[in-house]
């Protein structure tokens, strides 16, 4: 059992998302930094998709019932295990009656913690993931509080001690043109290519607001709604570009200015509240290879956590 | 498809994972019943990670590794050689408690449009809705088919926490909020129907094409 002791402004239960609804209405949910969850799934024994826990900008204290391994990724939060640092990308064994503990984050927005076995809640729709918008899978549909006792899966082996290089994220977004790109006037897609863009606090789960210059489409546009995906990066009427995340609404309506890539949606999940971001033009191609080096990485993870 | 079809359909890339086909408008019952035909034949297709009904569009998104390269031909394609769904029989009926604390915009709703309380909710409940598609929240059904008397204009400011089961009107529309969530709509009625549940099979008791009514429930 896992029991949180001090939850922080919002810690979740997520797995790599919930897929197949959305014609119900029912959105992705699922980790911010899904790279993060699978690699600390991974060091923990578990298969990457494995329920684990999402803990947005600690402090943040857990009080651990047996023992096991666990593993830390994502946004480094200085933990500590009794007073011992935890690195995060390290496989850590611990025992029944330690104590976890994440300070605030020195850079990055979200850490991972996976412990072997996963946390075990039943899936719902095909997803252990918490959907905040309609309250349910999870942890009973919510984020997590103080004093509440997670149970969790059957523990491992015990393993060695194991480390693994974690990239860094970066600031500088790929994205793709989206259907109503065209129908910005020219100085209006390069004050887009050319401006920082700062993520307002206005953000969340759900959706990034980004601030920066004014946007306009040379005609304004009502459209009729059709689907939206996490990674869309919208422009509504006020002419500030908003580019939805996991918790993104099924279905919206306002023009279609962009796509982030798949590949670089991780590297959002890290991104902190008054921050810039550049987004940089990317090819077909060069969303192609993108896709293929992430799953690279993840597969020599997987391979060098099987044999170790 | 769709023999009325004024023109072909445009496909739209989303990155290169995901793909709208758009339909010129006007949105129609009978385009739409493409659409929804056009999903129910796709589902299950391997390449394909969500099929999404829209508003006269339709919105797929491939699983990572796929390579989706020949999907607007065969979109098209499957598109030109849809029937429409048969009018499905499946009729939905939804009790409703109108005006009062269940709903609280009643009287604003009539006052704007010219009409006593009582007609609003006899005009309300006198439509057969359709449900165009589903979206904005799991269970939460776009209902087109409302008494045009009845439309009306968003709330300036949407509310921030709008109660389950809330029965609202929003433009030319109608819908019942199956979760509490913000919202902008106006609230002229509350049901107790449970619109979405993730533990059933299936799990939402409307899909796109029902025929839904709403019954008034007397009070008392």
């Amino acid at each position: 059992m896992l029991e949180i002791t001090k939850a922080g402004p919002l810690a979740t239960v997520q797995d790599q998302g919930r897929f197949g609804s959305r014609h119900l209405g029912v959105g992705r949910a699922g980790a911010m930094d899904g790279l993060a969850l699978a690699v600390a799934n991974c060091l923990a024994g578990n298969p990457p998709d494995a329920p684990g826990l999402e803990i947005t900008l600690p402090p943040a204290g857990f009080l651990l019932h047996r023992d096991g391994m666990l593993a830390l990724a994502g946004a480094d939060c200085a933990a500590t295990l009794d007073g011992m640092p935890v690195w995060p990308g390290w496989r850590t064994p611990f025992r029944a009656g330690q104590r976890l503990a994440l300070q605030a984050p020195r850079n990055g927005m979200r850490a991972y913690l996976a412990l072997d076995g996963g946390i075990d809640v039943p899936k719902l729709m095909e997803s252990a993931s918490t959907d905040l918008m309609a309250g349910f899978g999870g942890w009973q549909g919510r984020a997590l509080r103080d004093g509440d006792r997670l149970p969790l899966g059957e523990p491992r082996l015990s393993k060695p001690r194991l480390g693994v290089w974690l990239p860094q994220p970066g600031n500088r977004i790929r994205i793709r043109p989206g259907p109503e790109y065209a129908r910005l006037p020219a100085p209006d897609r390069e004050r887009l290519w050319n401006h920082p863009w700062q993520l307002t606090a206005r953000s969340n789960r759900m959706g990034y607001r980004l601030a920066g210059p004014t946007l306009r489409l040379e005609q304004p546009m009502e459209m009729p709604s059709h689907g939206a995906l996490p990674g869309l990066i919208q422009l509504p009427p006020d002419g500030q570009p908003i580019m939805l995340m996991a918790d993104a609404q099924a279905t919206g309506g306002y023009p279609r200015l962009a796509m982030v890539l798949a590949a670089d949606l991780w590297q959002l999940g890290q991104a902190r509240l008054g921050s810039h971001l550049h987004f940089l033009l990317a090819s077909r191609e060069d969303e192609v290879r993108a896709e293929q080096e992430l799953r690279r990485y993840l597969r020599r993870i997987e391979r060098l956590c099987d044999e170790n | 498809m769709p023999s009325d079809s004024p023109s072909s359909p445009l496909i739209h890339w989303l990155g290169g994972q995901a793909l709208t086909l758009e339909l010129p408008p006007p949105a129609t019952l009978h385009l739409q019943r493409g659409i929804w035909r056009l999903a129910e034949q796709l589902q299950g297709h391997a390449d394909l990670r969500e099929i999404i009904p829209g508003m006269n569009n339709l919105t797929l998104e491939f699983h990572p590794g796929t390579n989706p390269a020949g999907w607007p031909a065969r979109l098209r394609r499957l598109w030109r050689q849809v029937d429409a769904l048969a009018e499905t029989s499946r009729e939905v009926e939804i009790p409703v408690r109108y005006g009062g604390a269940s709903g609280p915009d009643l009287e604003t709703v009539a006052r704007r449009c010219g009409l006593d309380p009582a007609d609003v909710i006899s005009r309300h409940a006198a439509s057969r809705y359709t449900v165009f598609f589903m979206g904005f929240l799991p269970g939460f059904a776009y209902l087109g088919g409302m008494d045009p008397a009845l439309a009306m204009p968003r709330r300036d400011t949407p509310r921030p926490c709008v109660p389950a089961g809330s029965v609202a009107i929003g433009g030319d529309q109608t819908a019942v909020y199956p979760a509490a969530s913000p919202g902008g709509w106006h609230i002229i009625g509350r049901s107790d129907m449970r619109l979405f549940d993730p533990a059933r099979q299936p799990p939402c008791p409307l899909r796109p094409g029902d025929r839904v009514r709403f019954i008034p429930m007397e009070l008392g």
